[in-house]
């Protein structure tokens, strides 16, 4: 039985015959989950925030990210600076507030002075040290690598990581796709939950069609149905961007999405929702998308991609405009930010419609999302047995047989690149069937 | 009309409300809201002076989607209370704060437990209620707002019944 001190046979991949499986040891296993933490997150880039979080000079936000506390800083000379928050000194957390204004960071436990741009600026009794201490090398370290994106914020722990734009891949103009929809912010509030289950189940979950109309009944049969909403057939793209007709695209590096941007990759009922709520607002929007980018980029803008992954732990949700990270603090337990990425200039019953359609369904107190966090903590609960009961299948539609609604292919996509990052320490050669 | 209403009474209202909710007598519950104007928000654990119109909430529930919220947990297709959860809501601190014409504003701070496949997950908050009183003594709720205390939903992960 392979186990975490031999990762090679956790997977087994065979094309040839049309089988995907994957051991669930990987879901328990403590020296897994810290191969993990050091081939995976501490090698990639992960997501951090928007600057929309910390708009103004002296703005900041703290967070962990990749298991790190930083402080994502608006210094007072206008750059955003991700911050390691600790202190240089002796190590306490230099900002111990969640968000605010500034004009200094003070650690309280010594009483050093940083600036909004990391600089270290007093230091009390100075005179007691050597001449050999060297002030201005000690102020806050910068994480690695630090990467503005359209005012999206990566980061990455590994000094030597590729560019932002040779990770992305093919991921990249999915992503842009997403943030042509307007002036983009994160609106005020946050989801912060968790969940009792194995980070990589929720990377499956957030892209998984099979499970909607099971888990999600209560969401079709009820919601929707009292909102006067049908769901309506998807159709196909515009030609010129796809040749995939309807499903998963690999975007190269891990990252894939379950449509590529299309109007109609976006669950229909979105514009349904919309357009009762909000019709007015939303047809000078979309005429206002139209003279931005002609009909064709405007309907794929204003369509979306789909859910997509950005390896390993971003997940874009377009139909909803949910932007979601995770981090797991143990093989059993990860803790979950969420975040909804809308258009600044929306007049207020757009945004108001777009609010109550992403609550319908998204987040903690959803009509969807707490089924979600259901399941996967039964997965991990049945993973009890995984020394009995070994495999997970993962292998809906391939062989490309897309005859029985959706397949798997999004999640074989994700397993094959942690797959090769956990044994190679490489980005797989290609992740399709 | 609000003058006359003690403390005492809106105590009494909010432990059969909670009464309710703990024996998941939802339907009852849900007619305790005014049916046009009532409203159950909850705004996100960061954020809670947050405006439903323009911020992200966990729960901002008119009286269709609340509804339909109820309907859904009756269901049985709501698999994260399918088995339901064991609750039990504690109300205390119950003040009256204002009386402006039939409306009375009153806070309590709660904690409720829920219990389910051996976790304990306490939520801990204050409810602000927008209450009208009626000619039985009891009360309409016009709103009813939960503001957690929690830093973050960590470890519950969901709020899947009505805190």
């Amino acid at each position: 039985m392979p186990d975490g001190s031999n990762t090679a046979g956790l997977i087994l991949d065979d094309r040839e015959d049309g089988i995907f499986r994957v051991h669930r040891s990987v879901f328990v296993d403590r020296e897994i989950f810290e191969r993990e933490r050091a081939r995976i997150f501490d090698r990639s880039w992960l997501f951090a925030g928007h600057v929309s979080e910390f708009p103004n000079p002296g703005d900041f936000v703290t967070r962990s990210v990749g298991g790190r506390p930083l402080i994502l800083a608006h210094g007072d000379d206008a750059k955003i600076r991700v911050l390691m928050n600790t202190c240089r000194h002796r190590g306490n957390l230099v900002c111990r507030e969640q968000k605010g204004t500034v004009e200094f960071f003070r650690c309280f436990y010594h009483g050093w002075i940083y600036g909004t741009r990391g600089e270290l600026k007093g230091v009390p009794g100075e005179e007691a040290y050597s001449e050999a201490f060297d002030r201005d090398a000690l102020g806050l370290e910068p994480a690695p690598r630090m990467h503005n994106h359209r005012g999206c914020i990566f980061v990455s722990f590994d000094s030597e990581i590729e560019s932002f734009e040779s990770y992305m891949g093919d991921a990249l103009a999915v992503f842009d796709n997403t943030l042509d929809l307007g002036d983009m912010e994160f609106v005020h509030g946050q989801f912060k939950y968790s969940m009792r289950a194995n980070w990589k189940l929720l990377v499956e979950n957030s892209m998984d069609g099979y499970h909607a109309l099971y888990t999600h009944e209560r969401f079709f049969s009820h919601w929707m149905q009292s909102e006067g909403l049908t769901r309506q057939p998807v159709t196909a793209p515009p030609s010129a961007v796809s040749n995939t007709p309807r499903g998963t695209v690999p975007l190269g590096n891990g990252h894939v999405t379950t449509y590529y941007p299309c109007t109609d990759g976006r669950p229909a009922v979105n514009r349904g929702y919309l357009e009762k709520h909000a019709g007015d607002d939303l047809q000078k929007f979309r005429s206002g998308l139209v003279d931005r980018y002609g009909p064709e980029k405007a309907r794929m803008v204003e369509g979306g991609a789909g859910n997509y992954l950005i390896f390993p732990n971003l997940m874009v949700i377009d139909g909803w405009w949910v932007f979601r990270t995770f981090y797991p603090s143990s093989p059993d337990y990860m803790e979950i930010n969420g975040w909804a990425c809308l258009p600044k200039t929306d007049p207020p019953a757009l945004r108001k419609a777009r609010l109550e359609w992403y609550l319908a369904f998204q987040g903690p107190g959803g009509f969807a999302t707490p089924d979600d966090v259901e399941g996967l903590e039964g997965c991990q609960m049945g993973f009890a047995t995984h020394k009995e009961v070994e495999w997970s299948d993962i292998s809906r539609g391939m062989k490309g047989n897309l005859a029985g609604g959706p397949g798997e292919l999004q999640m074989r996509v994700f397993w094959r690149e942690w797959y090769a990052r956990m044994t190679t320490g490489k980005h797989a050669e290609y992740t399709g069937d | 009309m609000t003058s006359t209403i003690t403390r005492e009474q809106v105590e009494d209202f909010l432990y059969a409300e909670a009464d309710l909710l703990d024996s998941w007598r939802l339907d009852e519950w849900v007619g305790l809201f005014d049916q046009e104007r009532g409203g159950y928000y909850m705004p996100t654990t960061d954020h809670p002076d947050g405006d439903p119109n323009v911020d992200l909430f966990l729960i901002a529930d008119d009286m269709p989607k609340l509804r339909s919220r109820v309907e859904q947990l009756l269901s049985g297709l709501t698999w994260a209370e399918n088995p339901r959860s064991r609750t039990r809501h504690m109300v205390s601190n119950v003040r009256i704060l204002g009386r402006d014409g039939d409306v009375l504003s009153v806070t309590a701070n709660f904690v409720v437990f829920r219990m389910r496949f051996q976790n304990i997950d306490p939520y801990i908050g204050t409810y602000h209620y927008k209450l009208s009183p009626r000619d039985d003594g009891a009360f309409t709720i016009l709103e009813r707002r939960v503001v957690l205390d929690l830093e973050a939903l960590r470890p519950h992960g969901k709020v899947s019944f009505i805190v």
